[in-house]
């Protein structure tokens, strides 16, 4: 389960944020409910079909310029590997 | 376990909850009616079931999910009975989505056709649960006492049409574990990104029906070979959940999330109830949602607060290292096996009821030495054992 930088990630059908009214904004899922805050939540906004998972990574070093951009990297490669795996997300090519 | 619904007891809705005594409910399990078109002998509903005539209006409804949001519920479970014999249910699905909830439809697929999924997908559905009762029309059959298994076939398709998240509920037990492989192989035909696999869990019709549907140990390893294989392999893929029969577990279950801790069953008639067996614990009473609010019941109503925390545990509980993972686990197996809900649940090891539950193992054992034989798609029928359908307790319809 590599994930391909060129893809473009996307909330899977039934994945879905609550309002942005409502807080705390939580990803909600079949079963689930993932609450987000910081980078997590900067991480799942993108997933919108339109960025790629490269276009996240680059948003994101420049978001968190203190960091470690491998370090950031592979956060977002961990995280995105870990919604796969609650079927929360689809890579479109 | 209604329509094939998980074991609620299972639910794992991650969230980070406060240390303090009451936390927020976060799911809102909505048994929207007792009607059904299927007769399952496991069935989760109670065996005195709601009339029609006192089901909640739709007004009655928007208004609990309306409370339920503010409460911090953040998920809707609409089941039953079959949902779908609600002719509002296009207004309930957009009540409970405008109300800010995530909205999950537990059903059969039987009043269904492909013009009505797509309205419901239109009000705001978020998640499909398509129960089975077996990969078989004849297993299905024998099981819901109906004939609706090309239907949920038809279903299937017509989901592959459309956007929108699937889960395929399989309820399992001595009958059909055998058919896993050919349910797995119906669940990756489909576009379901979730399969549960749950055996059943033993009250209502299903602790009626017992004897006739608890597994074998053997059935039980090889049907958790099965599936861990299967995980495996479709990892990313499909999701594939397996809920065991406690009766086998080492320790309980941690029902419902914790009595009053995470989840709260509305009836059709609007009792609203910690789990949707309580009604078998002596002594407890249910408020009603048409004359309090849900935060109040919620708060600070008797029947809620019952089993709340840990005050009413006894040893082994009440020292028990396990105490804050599994809450002394099921307060209505404590009852409907030891007599005493304030028991520790027999199934657990370190119960001084759990006797009483292996005895229970060992008769099943000895007397069903039918192997566990899975039986893979294209294979030779099961084994069954002959029909015992007159021993089979089926539910009927409410009034």
């Amino acid at each position: 389960m590599s994930i391909d930088l060129e893809s473009h990630p996307r909330l899977a059908p039934g994945c879905r944020m609550n309002e942005k009214a409502q807080q705390p904004r939580t990803l909600l899922m079949p079963e689930r409910a993932l609450r987000l805050n910081g980078p997590s939540l900067e991480i799942v906004e993108r997933c919108d079909g339109k960025h790629t998972v490269h276009q996240i990574v680059t948003e994101l070093q420049q978001l968190y310029s203190k960091a470690d951009p491998a370090k950031v990297e592979q956060d977002i490669l961990g995280y995105l590997a870990l919604l796969q795996k609650e079927r929360a997300l689809d890579f479109e090519p | 376990m209604e329509c094939g619904s998980p074991a609620p007891a299972f639910r794992n809705l991650r969230h980070t909850h406060m240390t303090s005594a009451i936390t927020n409910p976060l799911a809102l399990i909505a048994e929207l009616t007792h009607r059904c078109p299927l007769h399952c002998v496991y069935c989760s509903n109670p065996l005195e079931l709601a009339a029609r005539a006192t089901e909640l209006s739709t007004e009655d409804w928007s208004r609990v999910f309306q409370e339920a949001a503010a409460l911090g519920v953040l998920q809707a479970d609409f089941t039953g009975g079959e949902p779908l014999t609600r002719p509002d249910i296009l207004d309930l699905v957009r009540a409970a989505r405008s109300a800010g909830l995530y909205v999950n439809l537990i059903t059969s697929g039987l009043p269904l056709d492909e013009s009505r999924l797509e309205s419901l997908i239109e009000a705001g559905l978020d998640h499909f649960q398509l129960s089975f009762q077996g990969a078989r029309e004849e297993t299905a059959q024998e099981i819901s006492g109906t004939k609706a298994h090309s239907q949920k076939l038809r279903v299937l398709e017509w989901l592959k049409r459309h956007r929108i998240a699937v889960t395929l509920n399989f309820v399992i037990h001595r009958r059909n574990i055998a058919q896993l492989p050919e349910m797995l192989a119906l669940a990756e035909s489909s576009n379901a990104s979730r399969v549960e696999f749950a055996n059943v869990q033993y009250y209502g019709w299903a602790f009626a029906n017992r004897d006739a549907l608890l597994p074998t140990r053997e059935q039980l390893t090889e049907s958790i070979d099965f599936l861990r294989r299967a995980q495996e392999r479709l990892a990313g893929k499909i999701k594939i959940e397996y809920v065991v029969p406690d009766y086998y577990a080492k320790y309980p279950k941690p029902c419902m999330g914790g009595w009053g801790r995470k989840l709260m069953l509305i009836t059709p008639s609007g009792a609203a109830l910690p789990c949707h067996a309580a009604r078998v614990i002596p002594g407890l009473s249910f408020e009603n949602v048409k004359n309090r609010s849900l935060r109040e019941i919620w708060e600070v109503s008797d029947a809620f607060q019952k089993f709340r925390g840990e005050a009413w545990m006894q040893e082994p509980c009440k020292t028990c290292d396990r105490r804050a993972l599994d809450f002394g686990g099921c307060r209505c197996q404590a009852f409907l096996l030891a007599a005493d809900a304030n028991a520790t649940d027999p199934v657990c090891s370190l119960a001084p009821q759990r006797p009483k539950v292996d005895a229970i193992l060992t008769a099943i054992n000895e007397t069903n030495s039918i192997g566990a034989g899975l039986v893979y798609p294209g294979g030779a029928p099961p084994a069954d054992e002959p029909l015992t359908k007159p021993a089979l307790l089926y539910r009927p319809n409410p009034a």
